[in-house]
């Protein structure tokens, strides 16, 4: 089986993020492996390293050139090949899942792991969509997973708790905490790296345009009435809180 | 026409649906506002979606008694054809925001993804949605013959009824066989209320120093409020509290009108899954925690001195 591992880059949850003429600008920002698709590489490795019969895991990006950063950190965290789409185009997943499932193909993919929820565009629409279009199954936010022959079986959160699930191979998974804990890549494997094939393809081969425009970004701060109670008496403290969400917020009956 | 799938738990018609009819009547699309019932023993919900819609298309058929993405994609995208629909409107939980890619890539149509607010703009349907963990408001927009949108839970007012209630109709299906087997399943029972549809929500975080205290503390607290009970992903991880209950990026995103922070520092991936909240109050004894700038309200204390005292004055 060959595993196909989605990777983004994504701001550090810490940075700050600038607005500039109406869109996101990650010009000088700190950015990283998208923290949910980590769990995606580690889970690839995870299942090689526990016996299944993985011949091939091959990380895939879409984006521009810095992309490459993010890819060679999978690399190094032992993803045997990467290909990295590079544009400047920004992709819906809709779109996105167009070359995703194309990549799949023609690399003979029998599994495709990615994060659940990217902290970039806050969606959580590729591995669904991906699944879709090559007619596959799909497991999301799973927890737990073993792959034997082409048997998927593992754990997954549900709207209202979990489920245990079976499923057979090919199929999409998205992953997410308490999947596994990553691995950070030790300086060796991080020289290894950079001798390993990242191959560079370009979007016009694959033939997708946008299916949603960004009309505009803002960062809109709710203004927070950032009152504070004095809490050295609890009592008074107490009970001026409630009276202030009651008479001032009447958020409380 | 509009098409809505209901969301519904329990036998009942969830909030979130009446939301999204009022999302379908904002967006400024014309057509009657159809509300899609998937579902087994549906009565009580087809007469609650027939209360505040148009039309209300009924399946009920044992194949649907527990929600499935293939059979969910598989139906929407059939009545959405039949009955020609320009938008489809999914709830944005975790089970709409998985099944509504699978019918836009099925209908070949964008889709505009856990929005917060909807206008049309000529042809386009114009979305507001957050991004970059809730840091950005984005405005997209789409157009094509049909356009899929998710609805985040809690960002429209729900409907009220109208005067005359809507037609219902039972409507056949054509549905593939669910290739995901369900083994077993664990259901998170509460009896309290949902976190997406509470008015208040009391979160615990390690601030509050062990589950006994927690229980002592923020659960008793949201009993004395009706409030629903969230926790920070670092008191799930400790195994403190169900991870139906995290709050945050990985868990549940909620709007509610009041949220009341126990012991939470206010780490960004939290934040973005709270921030939205019309009023945040913080206790917490680190008086430099992030949470205290996005607070409304404050307290520099400790949650257990604190927190009784408010139980106590909550009595009254």
């Amino acid at each position: 089986m060959k595993i196909l591992t989605l990777v983004r880059q994504v701001p550090d949850a810490e940075a700050r993020v600038k607005i500039n003429a109406g869109s996101v600008d990650l010009e000088g920002t700190t950015l990283v492996i998208d923290g949910m698709d980590e769990y995606g590489v580690e889970e690839a490795l995870r299942l090689r390293e526990g016996g299944a019969s993985v011949e091939e895991i091959v990380a895939l990006a879409v984006g521009p050139k810095r992309v490459e950063d993010a890819l060679r950190t999978a690399l190094a965290m032992g993803v045997d090949r990467a290909i990295h789409i590079e544009t400047d185009e920004k992709l819906d997943p809709i779109a996105l899942s167009r070359i995703v499932a194309q990549v799949a193909q023609a690399e003979g993919a029998g599994l495709i792991l990615v994060g659940g929820q990217e902290a970039d565009w806050d969606s959580q629409a590729l591995g669904a969509a991906t699944a879709e279009r090559l007619g596959w199954p799909q497991l999301t936010w799973t927890n737990e997973l073993r792959v034997e022959g082409d048997s998927l079986t593992g754990r997954h959160d549900v709207d209202d708790g979990n489920e245990s699930f079976r499923a057979s191979l090919p199929a999409v998974v998205t992953t997410q905490q308490g999947l596994n804990e990553p691995r950070y890549p030790t300086l060796p494997n991080i020289m290894k790296a950079k001798r390993k094939e990242l191959r560079k393809d370009s979007l016009e081969q694959y033939g997708v345009q946008p299916t949603v425009r960004v009309v505009n970004a803002e960062i809109q701060t709710r203004a927070r009435l950032n009152k504070m109670i004095d809490g050295k008496d609890p009592q008074t403290a107490a009970e001026q809180l409630l009276d202030l969400l009651r008479n001032e917020a009447k958020v409380l009956a | 026409m509009i098409l809505i799938v209901a969301e519904h738990a329990g036998g009942k018609l969830a909030k979130s649906t009446l939301e999204m009819v009022t999302a379908a009547r904002e967006s400024g699309r014309e057509g009657p506002v159809t509300v899609l019932v998937l579902g087994q023993g549906t009565t009580e919900i087809a007469n609650a979606a027939a209360a505040v819609a148009d039309q209300v298309l009924v399946a009920d058929l044992p194949s649907l008694a527990t929600y499935n993405t293939e059979l969910w994609a598989a139906a929407t995208t059939q009545i959405a054809q039949e009955g020609e629909a320009h938008t489809v409107i999914i709830g944005g939980s975790r089970s709409g925001r998985e099944y509504a890619p699978r019918v836009a890539v099925r209908l070949d149509a964008p889709y505009l993804e856990d929005a917060i607010h909807l206008a049309s703009t000529g042809a386009a349907l114009q979305a507001q949605r957050y991004t970059y963990l809730a840091r950005v408001t984005e405005t997209v927009e789409a157009e094509g013959p049909v356009v899929v949108v998710s609805v985040k839970p809690g960002a429209f007012a729900p409907a009220a009824p109208l005067a005359a209630a809507g037609e219902q109709y039972d409507v056949e299906l054509d549905l593939p066989a669910p290739r995901v087997e369900v083994t077993g399943r664990s259901v998170e029972k509460t009896s309290r209320v949902a976190l997406t549809e509470a008015d208040v929500i009391v979160t615990g975080g390690r601030g509050v120093g062990n589950p006994e205290n927690f229980s002592l503390y923020v659960e008793g607290l949201a009993d004395r409020l009706g409030a629903g009970v969230g926790a920070t992903r670092a008191v799930v991880d400790a195994g403190w509290r169900p991870y139906a209950e995290q709050v945050g990026q990985t868990g549940k995103t909620v709007q509610p009108k009041a949220y009341v922070a126990l012991g939470v520092s206010g780490a960004v991936q939290h934040l973005s899954g709270m921030g939205k909240s019309r009023y945040i109050v913080a206790i917490n004894k680190d008086a430099e925690a992030p949470i205290f700038k996005v607070a409304d309200y404050g307290i520099v204390g400790d949650v257990n001195q604190i927190v009784p005292a408010l139980i106590e004055a909550a009595r009254k």
